[in-house]
């Protein structure tokens, strides 16, 4: 691990928690205060120019996003991952579009998928997949996509689905199910 | 949106102007015989049967949306007032077929032409490029691709249609000149396949768009497809390929099916 990296980071911004996924991959947890700063210096003094990708995930637990932005530094041979928690009731973040311009895509779809807001970044509200969605966000945990479809689209009856799991239970190793 | 649907008293619904509204009599596509190739045939039941499927339908998109003037014109309401006279506000109507010999000459001749629109709809797609190729060669039964739907003929949705699909497929059919035909390629076309349960995938396509022929699987070789295209090219001998008349007769009854999943609806009611 890139010790004196982090003991760099550490001492300007609140970095919560660091967690080392592989030899060239590590992610770390930091304040959303600190966020565009962190990300600032590290695209422009650290070397990671590289964001491979920027989304987020539903903790619904806790009530938070994460927001996930994946930065790669083609020096150090290492991805690395900023996970910034966010208030999952009317989320907000500060945008990241003046530092990659393809993250107004990114922000452009998180906007749409989970409905979290970037205040400035330019495609944010704009249409980009669901053109006219009136529902909840549909990457949101607690969208029930399956309760959504059958409301909206019309099923034709008939259909039959074998649960691998069951079907080999049932059909294939009656003998050995048991075990299991 | 109300609820509220205009019923007479045997449960038939009506129109604003009072006239009755029904589903297409023959609704639904004519499954192709590929037992050969894939098993068991998809059942195709009546959509009329269906538990709750087109009183719904009506309460939740056709009533409320007024489609006609007086003159029964279309409205072309979601379009911006100064962008309406650029478009037309017909709707489509009944091609009345010609009489005995020289229809059937012309059915023959319209199945020996079947020109493919090319637009890809979802993963089926890849499987038109191999149709080219001289394994396959499918220019040997009059199958050709086009890049316009104003030359082609033949539509095939390729899988899965999402919501944002569904826009683009109902103008590029609405543009093609008929007689027209649609090849529902895959089992998404059919019931949704693995994306039944998706918020964005439609699961029947033949509500939103008259289907002639399907072709179960996931996905379907090119064999496959080419079976279909000949039991399309029966049917159509046999007078059968009807899809353009089937949208016309049951304009009212798509067009309230599409309103109610595509929201934002920027295009004339009739793309013409």
């Amino acid at each position: 691990m890139n010790q004196e990296l982090f003991n760099r980071l550490a001492l300007r911004f609140g970095i919560t928690e660091v967690h080392q996924q592989r030899d060239d991959q590590i992610f770390i947890t930091a304040d959303q205060a600190d966020a565009v700063a962190l990300i600032t210096h590290l695209k422009h003094i650290e070397g990671f120019r590289h964001l491979s990708f920027f989304t987020a995930v539903d903790r619904i637990e806790e009530g938070k996003f994460d927001l996930k932005y994946m930065l790669h530094s083609y020096g150090l041979k290492l991805d690395l991952c900023v996970t910034i928690p966010v208030d999952r009731e009317k989320a907000k973040a500060d945008s990241i579009h003046h530092l990659w311009p393809a993250a107004v895509t990114y922000e452009q779809e998180l906007f749409e998928m989970f409905g979290i807001d970037f205040p400035g970044s330019p495609r944010v509200g704009k249409n980009f997949i669901l053109e006219g969605w009136e529902d909840l966000p549909p990457m949101r945990r607690d969208f029930d996509t399956r309760k959504y479809s059958e409301e909206v689209y019309y099923e034709r009856p008939g259909r039959v689905t074998h649960e691998p799991r069951e079907h080999m239970r049932k059909e294939l190793y009656p003998s050995e199910a048991e075990k299991w | 949106m109300s609820t509220e649907v205009k019923k007479t008293d045997t449960g038939q619904l009506l129109s604003k102007a009072g006239n009755p509204l029904e589903a297409p009599a023959e609704h639904g596509a004519r499954v192709p015989d590929l037992t050969r190739y894939l098993g068991t045939p998809v059942e195709n039941p009546d959509p009329r049967t269906l538990p709750g499927g087109q009183g719904d339908l009506w309460a939740a998109g056709g009533e409320n949306v007024p489609l006609y003037d007086e003159n029964g014109r279309l409205l072309n309401k979601d379009l911006p007032e100064w962008d309406r006279g650029h478009f037309c506000d017909q709707k489509p109507e009944v091609a009345k077929p010609y009489r005995g010999i020289w229809e059937d000459f012309l059915n023959w001749a319209r199945s020996q032409s079947l020109w493919i629109l090319g637009f890809g709809t979802g993963c089926g797609a890849i499987e038109l490029r191999p149709l080219m190729t001289s394994r396959f060669d499918m220019y040997q039964y009059g199958v050709q691709a086009r890049p316009t739907p104003r030359q082609s003929g033949l539509f095939v949705i390729g899988g899965y249609a999402s919501v944002k699909t569904m826009k683009r497929i109902v103008r590029s059919y609405e543009q093609m000149q008929g007689p027209k035909f649609v090849l529902g390629l895959g089992s998404c076309t059919i019931n949704g396949g693995m994306y039944w349960d998706s918020y964005n995938t439609v699961n029947r396509l033949d509500h939103y768009i008259p289907v002639d022929v399907y072709i179960a699987g996931c996905m379907p070789r090119p064999e496959a497809l080419l079976a279909g295209i000949n039991q399309l090219k029966e049917q159509i001998r046999e007078g059968k390929g009807e899809g353009a008349n089937l949208y016309a007769e049951n304009f009212d009854w798509y067009k309230a099916n599409q309103k109610r999943i595509i929201k934002d609806w920027n295009m004339p009611d009739y793309n013409w």
